[in-house]
């Protein structure tokens, strides 16, 4: 995979003219402007945070704070709401994410097996929700009737299966090796024990990619929250942010419009809530990045 | 008699073999099972719940003692003066990211595949695709507070001697700043399935196109832009069915009241109306009829690129 990614560079150093070169340049040029326009308005939100309120309102864009405080993140940690909602983030991410891995795995695994009696019917309904779904609220009514409203339930049952993952990992499984499951049954291993000892193992680049992709969803999960939870000791991250940002804008829910409502938190407490929330998943990010290129997605475009 | 009985002994044999088949592959449908619940309380039982769109829905009667209206709550919607605004506004925002926001990663792959050192490439892909992991909520809180009328921006453009622009709450301004970040935080994820179709291409193409004296642009006029033109059509036959599904946290995070007018689409005024105000019907038939469109739209496209002679993706 490598070797071939470097191939085409070498081969156009073959034609070589002065107008290649030149594209060449400022492709380069273009290409680290985008670059660099695509993650500054992070790196001026983290340095921002660090920031007086004096120097964010006075300066231009900067990378690097003239004085350094950590003020924001103090207040941020001491305030007890804040520090609450992500605390139930965390929670709802990592039991979201076992249940999701553990109902994507199963059903999977099972689907992968071409011998399946009713194979074929059960994968055409599960594709059929890709085209249709209910919508909005006949789900809501449907969490409503299963008393999930104002529960973490709520928030991590209803998430935990996305059909675009359920496909890419039933693929992946189909791609496994078929010997070493007819050697293992010869064995007298069941189903069970072959996915627990032999597919499983093999798949664990597959299972650390679908884990990272589940538990990003959770933390980023706002509508699910929007619509199930109004006890506010139960708020997430992002309706915390949300608010916290709308409180600062005078816009609060969208929906009144008044500037002198509520004092703003100061600019660079907005700007440490943004980094506050952002930062688990620039934490994982390199963790993903490591498998997300090695074509797991494009699997599923293709399949 | 004899007639008849002769096709019923294989169809015996063959239901004491799927029996056996199912016995032997018990572990299998007994994992299934909790992925399968989840799809039929999740997916199916909400599908069913469309129902109440022909219905007069009361919380306290029940689903299935709802009196029953047929299409009145699509003909009170579609001739309401809402309907139009609505139409018009999702329209608006799609037909947009479908001319600016869709060829945005394909623009941008083509010019990555010409990078040549691949240490800058992986550095450059690195940094695109970070703001696809961020949230809606970050996203929209990043551009209130960068856009904001004290933010930098508006600093900037005052510093230059020029106006400030009323970025967040002026009804020009909304279409551009959705699809401005729908392109931020889009364009180089989206980029991932278009550099992977290129790099399949086979090399031996690109010599025998350079040995034909083909300049760069060439080259990927006659031979990048043919190898990924599969991958493009799948791709906009699956964004043609989300024509009218602009995508319910973006714009309802980017709308107050001050923009209302034209921020106000399907997704959104289904929350409105029935989260917010409780007309579950009312809101469903709402979210029916855009769904039913998806699916036109979907297949018809689909339907399209078959006759067009490609693959399509059913």
């Amino acid at each position: 995979m490598k070797s071939k990614a470097k191939e085409p560079a070498q081969k156009l150093h073959r034609n070589d003219t002065i107008y290649s070169r030149i594209f060449d340049v400022f492709n380069v040029i273009f290409l680290i402007a985008v670059a660099f326009l695509t993650i500054s308005p992070f790196l001026y939100v983290i340095a921002c945070s660090f920031a007086t309120e004096q120097e964010i309102l006075t300066r231009a864009f900067f990378l690097i704070p003239h004085t350094f405080q950590i003020e924001s993140y103090k207040y941020i940690f001491s305030s007890a709401t804040l520090p609450r909602a992500f605390l139930n983030t965390l929670f709802i991410t990592i039991t979201g994410t076992l249940l999701a891995m553990f109902l994507t795995v199963t059903l999977a695994y099972s689907l992968s097996k071409k011998r399946l009696a009713g194979r074929s019917l059960i994968l055409s309904l599960i594709s059929f929700t890709l085209v249709f779904s209910g919508g909005m609220i006949p789900t809501f009514l449907v969490i409503k009737g299963l008393h999930m409203i104002d529960t973490f339930a709520a928030l991590i049952i209803p998430g935990a299966l996305s059909t675009w993952n359920l496909i890419v990992v039933k693929n992946f499984f189909e791609g496994l090796p078929m010997e070493l499951e007819e050697a293992a049954k010869i064995d007298g291993a069941s189903d069970l024990t072959i996915l627990g000892r032999i597919a499983l193992p093999l798949s664990k680049p597959v299972l650390a990619t679908f884990s990272l992709f589940y538990a990003v969803g959770y933390w980023n999960s706002y509508t699910s929250a929007l619509l199930y939870i109004n006890d506010m000791k139960k708020w997430t991250l992002q309706i915390m942010l949300r608010q916290i940002i709308m409180l600062a804008n005078g816009v609060i829910d969208g929906s009144e419009f008044d500037e002198l409502a509520t004092r703003p938190p100061a600019e660079s407490i907005q700007m440490a809530v943004i980094v506050f929330g952002t930062l688990p998943i620039l934490l994982v990010y390199p963790l993903l990045q490591k498998h997300f290129t090695k074509g797991v997605i494009v699997g599923a475009v293709k399949g | 008699m004899a007639k008849q009985k002769a096709p019923g002994i294989p169809a015996m044999s063959n239901k004491q073999t799927l029996m056996h088949r199912i016995k032997m592959d018990k572990w299998l449908y007994i994992i299934m099972i909790p992925g399968l619940i989840h799809y039929v309380l999740f997916k199916y039982a909400p599908m069913w719940g469309v129902l109440i769109a022909f219905k007069d829905y009361n919380p306290y009667t029940g689903f299935f003692d709802s009196t029953w209206v047929g299409m009145k709550h699509f003909v009170q919607f579609f001739s309401s003066s809402n309907f139009s605004k609505l139409f018009i506004n999702t329209l608006w925002i799609s037909l947009l990211n479908i001319v600016l926001a869709f060829p945005a990663p394909i623009l941008l792959a083509l010019l990555i595949n010409e990078l040549r050192m691949q240490r800058l490439k992986k550095a450059i892909q690195t940094c695109v695709y970070i703001p696809h992991f961020l949230s809606w909520v970050i996203v929209a809180s990043l551009t209130y507070t960068i856009f904001s009328s004290t933010g930098i921006i508006n600093r900037m453009l005052e510093s230059l001697g020029l106006e400030s622009v009323k970025f967040l709450t002026s009804t020009n301004m909304f279409r551009p700043m959705i699809i401005g970040q729908s392109i931020w935080k889009g364009a180089g994820w989206g980029t991932i399935v278009f550099l992977a179709a290129m790099s399949g291409v086979d090399l031996q193409l690109y010599e025998a196109a350079i040995v034909d004296g083909a300049g760069r642009f060439r080259q990927t006029w006659h031979i990048t832009l043919p190898a990924i033109r599969s991958t493009v059509i799948i791709m906009l036959i699956l964004r043609m069915g989300d024509v009218l599904d602009t995508g319910f946290e973006q714009i309802f995070l980017m709308s107050n009241a001050l923009n209302r007018s034209v921020s106000e689409v399907f997704d959104t005024y289904v929350y409105t109306l029935g989260i917010t105000q409780g007309s579950y019907s009312q809101a469903t038939a709402v979210g029916l009829f855009k769904s039913l469109i998806g699916i036109i739209l979907i297949f018809g496209s689909n339907a399209l690129a078959k006759r067009a002679g490609e693959s399509g993706i059913f």
